[in-house]
């Protein structure tokens, strides 16, 4: 007879860290049975990860020419000792300044980056969370404009007890966000007696693939210098942005926008999208607020970068030749993808938010669901993963407030995996079109009313809507 | 005449607000223990360049045995391996692999490490390790599962002043002294336990768990196996949970000597007893790895694991260094030369400064591990406070140039206790440092 739950605290009995989504049955499918060309050809293809594969080759080659960046070669292991007992939580100077300067070229050397600023933190889940931790309260609030990062739910939340106000965002303006969603969401927290302590969101945005524009950018930071709450901006995919209108950073906004105050400005960034080095876990917390920054730092002992990780990429990222070619290669083999998956998609008559960013897009299926509803696009998704065998990710996952939508990824497998994935969407769509069809035609002869659980399970199995089917009789 | 203050101020200098733990001192940064590192920074000893500097003897940091890992590596360089021109697929799966169960070789090997530490006295299931960033990130995500707000963890005294931060500031938990003194060696009794217990009871706080080091930190000495039982005994007893945070549990001078909670847990079939154990474990001080970031929590009870593992994501370890380590830490041969060759450096580094001080008049608690000694210097005090305490330290650290931990700092309820460490200079500097502390007793007995 094992403990009952009570010994446990009300954090790790409750469900906040987001698992129980459908954002992890996908994977769940995915995992009992994962694709692979020769050994598992009708396995689940892996859509729903957002993990950038398309570089990796280049640190490969850096690695290869550089055997002194690691302290295990002969070339490196000098150097050992004094890494292995490095615990200092500011970090290694030269890894703060690689950091800082491969930070800076990606936003084209527009903006300059201290690096006495740069603090480390357990990739960008530890970052976002360390920032919710120094900038508010339990029982505070943050915003965050909808569809949002999944995993936001259990990074700003869990353990640091700070609610999520939810901003709508819509596809009428191709879901920007808009002054009139912010004031209406603050003004509604407020009335209830929620104390909102900032606004946070993903620049480039996790799910829609998308980078602000100048002006949202700055009816973005006059709203919050206006109420004078915090803005943190997670810049993760910053990198991967192939198109106008480029990639503007919150750190070039403050340049001119000379009036915000800068001590209510954060960024997250990290290395595992623009990278493709997730495992390595290297987050950073940049904050413009001197005691943001002391407070983070004291705050990053929970979550210090390796010091043999910090000392790899310290020697990596400050071979500037590298970093350049690999920031001018990360845009392009994005766009490659991007383009390849979006006009597959398009000849198949399924369009996408446009979108110039990000390792994924968002799929707009609304014309194939039964009705504009969650339920549907739960049910929709359900064949994608059962019967179609790709993992994608349900808008609702995101709290997209429109169903239909839905997230691909696309650089996370090569290229042929891709096309694999496009040849299975075309037989399904062109299927589910042909259905459809047909359900129509039936419906104007017959003129009879399905009761929605048969409908229900039409929608599961297309087949049965031949006109053989033994269900159409009843 | 200056104009008043608020109107200096311009647009963009309104304050703003933090939350309560970021203005909080819960961070324990202003305490003694940091200050000595402050002296050190700026003043840092080294033979050749600043031999009349501070010497670091407040950091207690195992480099006795790099040599050994050193020439492992680079032999056997698994880092390069893996990245050379065969193991290219290799680098991509590692650089992506972010899943938060860990690489399962590393955990293989870590549970074959910790299991060669104890002797194989008690066995480690590698799916019941949760890999954390440390130690530090360990004790707080435990104490995050075990306890909410405001809830109290007993911890025994003197303490490790780590603990006030990792336990308490991002948590909300508090922690109950469980008190200790010299007149049984600092070991926990059942008296101290059942006061502790009743404070918070006072207080109308509810208590979680129990968590020990074991061996102690500042101490240096492992925990009877007797005080152990009692303590399992106690918590089946309370209905709480014990955390044993054995980080330098492979640093014990006779490996006899130390007896694990997982020795203790493995004869225990009842589940309901086994589920409220859990182990801290990391390779900071027995490895000397520090700066890696590798630590580990060991959990009888399932849905501990299952959480801890969820709550990890903020604190991974780097899946570079777990593919390094991985290797090193399965060569059974290995482990086995390089866990013996740093005992028996560490127990000789010991006997060295216990028997330095005793020559210079000065006692030391009877130690059997660590990086450390428990040094006692009350004879010396002027008066029998803290303040009485610091000054000797301040006097310790301007005068002789030596940084050492006063035994405040970690909540020891006797003054002038002192605790030392050795593991962290060449045998030269601590020769060195031996040497300005018998100057300086020479020169207080007036020789």
């Amino acid at each position: 007879m094992s403990l009952d739950k009570n010994l446990l605290s009300k954090l790790a009995v409750g469900d906040k860290h987001g698992e129980d989504s459908p954002y992890f049955d996908g994977w769940k499918a995915y995992d009992n049975n994962p694709f692979h060309p020769e050994h598992n050809p009708q396995g689940v293809i892996q859509m729903g990860l957002a993990e950038n594969q398309l570089c990796s080759d280049l640190i490969k080659d850096w690695i290869k020419a550089n055997p002194h960046a690691s302290i295990c070669t002969a070339e490196g292991i000098d150097g050992f000792s004094d890494i292995a007992v490095f615990q200092d939580y500011h970090g290694l100077k030269q890894f703060r300044q690689a950091i800082a300067a491969f930070m800076e070229r990606a936003r084209g050397g527009r903006v300059r980056f201290e690096e006495e600023r740069v603090v480390m933190s357990g990739g960008a889940t530890g970052a976002n969370e360390t920032l919710m931790f120094c900038l508010a309260d339990r029982g505070d609030a943050f915003l965050v404009p909808t569809p949002y990062y999944a995993a936001f739910d259990r990074d700003l939340s869990w353990r640091t007890g700070v609610r999520i106000i939810p901003v709508e965002c819509n596809s009428s303006n191709n879901f920007q966000v808009t002054k009139q969603a912010l004031e209406s969401a603050y003004l509604n927290a407020q009335e209830t007696g929620i104390k909102i302590k900032g606004l946070i969101l993903a620049n480039p945005s996790n799910p829609l693939g998308t980078s602000l524009g100048r002006e949202t950018l700055q009816t973005l930071m006059d709203f919050i210098n206006d109420k004078q709450i915090h803005l943190v901006c997670d810049e993760i995919y910053a990198a991967t942005v192939f198109a106008e209108p480029g990639f503007i950073s919150v750190a070039e906004m403050i340049q001119e926008m000379d009036h915000v105050n800068r001590d209510l400005i954060h960024i997250v960034y990290s290395l595992s999208k623009d990278m493709g080095l997730p495992g390595f876990r290297v987050g950073v917390v940049y904050s413009y607020n001197d005691a943001v920054v002391t407070c983070a730092r004291r705050m990053s002992s929970f979550g210090l970068v390796s010091s043999q990780t910090q000392s790899f990429l310290a020697a990596m990222l400050s071979d500037q030749s590298f970093v350049d070619n690999f920031l001018k290669e990360v845009s392009k083999r994005v766009a490659k993808r991007h383009l390849i998956f979006t006009e597959g998609l398009k000849e198949m008559g399924v369009s996408c938010l446009r979108s110039n960013a990000g390792l994924f897009v968002l799929m707009d299926l609304r014309q194939m669901l039964r009705d504009q509803t969650f339920e549907s696009e739960m049910a929709l998704w359900r064949i994608i993963i059962d019967k179609v065998k790709i993992n994608i990710s349900p808008g609702s996952s995101f709290h997209c407030s429109e169903p239909g939508w839905f997230r691909v990824c696309f650089a996370n497998m090569d290229e042929d995996t891709l096309q694999t994935a496009l040849q299975r969407m075309k037989s399904f769509v062109l299927r589910h079109r042909e259905n459809k069809k047909k359900r129509k035609s039936f419906q104007e002869n017959l003129k009879l009313s399905f009761s929605s659980k048969m409908y229900d399970e039409h929608v599961r199995s297309p087949r049965l809507l031949s006109p053989h089917s033994p269900l159409v009789r009843t | 005449m200056g104009l008043p203050l608020m109107m200096e101020r311009s647009s963009n200098n309104n304050v703003v607000e933090l939350s309560r733990v970021a203005v909080s001192d819960t961070h324990g940064e202003d305490s003694p223990y940091f200050a000595g590192w402050k002296a050190y920074d700026e003043n840092p000893y080294d033979e050749s360049h600043n031999p009349s500097g501070v010497i670091q003897m407040g950091l207690a940091e195992n480099q006795v045995s790099f040599d050994l890992l050193e020439s492992y590596l680079e032999k056997k360089n698994p880092e390069g391996s893996m990245w050379g021109s065969k193991g290219a697929p290799g680098f991509r799966e590692n650089a992506l692999f972010q899943d938060y169960h860990g690489l399962k070789s590393f955990r293989q090997a870590m549970a074959s490490f910790m299991q060669q530490i104890r002797g194989g006295k008690a066995s480690f299931d590698p799916d019941r390790i949760v890999l954390t960033a440390g130690a530090t990130a360990a004790n707080e995500l435990l104490t995050f599962i075990l306890a909410d707000p405001n809830d109290a963890l007993l911890v025994p005294t003197p303490y490790y002043p780590g603990f006030d931060r990792d336990l308490r500031w991002r948590t909300g938990v508090r922690i109950v002294p469980i008190h200790c003194d010299s007149s049984n060696h600092f070991q926990i009794t059942p008296e101290a336990l059942e006061q502790a217990y009743q404070t918070a009871r006072d207080e109308n706080i509810r208590v979680r768990g129990v968590l020990i080091t074991n061996p102690s930190n500042p101490l240096g000495a492992t925990v009877q196996k007797k005080v152990l039982e009692d303590l399992l005994d106690f918590c089946v007893r309370k209905n709480i949970h014990l955390i044993s945070d054995e980080i330098y549990s492979g640093s014990v001078f006779h490996a006899s000597e130390f007896t694990s909670v997982a020795e203790i847990v493995e004869n225990i079939d009842d589940v309901s007893v086994k589920e409220r154990v859990h182990i801290v474990y990391s390779l900071s001080k027995d490895l000397g790895l520090p700066g890696f970031r590798v630590g580990t929590i060991y959990s009888y009870n399932d849905n501990v694991v299952r959480t801890a593992r969820r709550m990890s994501s903020f604190t991974l370890v780097s899946s570079q260094t777990q593919h390094m380590l991985a290797s090193m830490l399965s060569d059974e041969e290995f482990t086995e030369k390089y866990i013996r060759i740093n005992r028996e450096r560490l127990r000789r580094r010991y006997e060295t400064i216990v028997e330095g001080l005793k020559k210079a008049g000065i006692e030391c608690l009877k130690g059997n591990a660590g990086l450390f000694c428990w040094m006692n210097l009350g004879f010396l005090l002027d008066k029998e406070t803290k303040e009485g305490e610091l000054e000797l330290w301040d006097v310790i650290l301007k005068e002789l140039k030596l940084n050492i931990s006063p035994g405040s700092s970690c909540h020891c309820s006797e003054y002038g206790w002192f605790r030392v460490c050795f593991a962290n200079m060449s045998e030269k500097t601590l020769d060195i440092a031996l040497k300005r502390i018998h100057e300086f007793m020479d020169r207080r007995s007036g020789f």
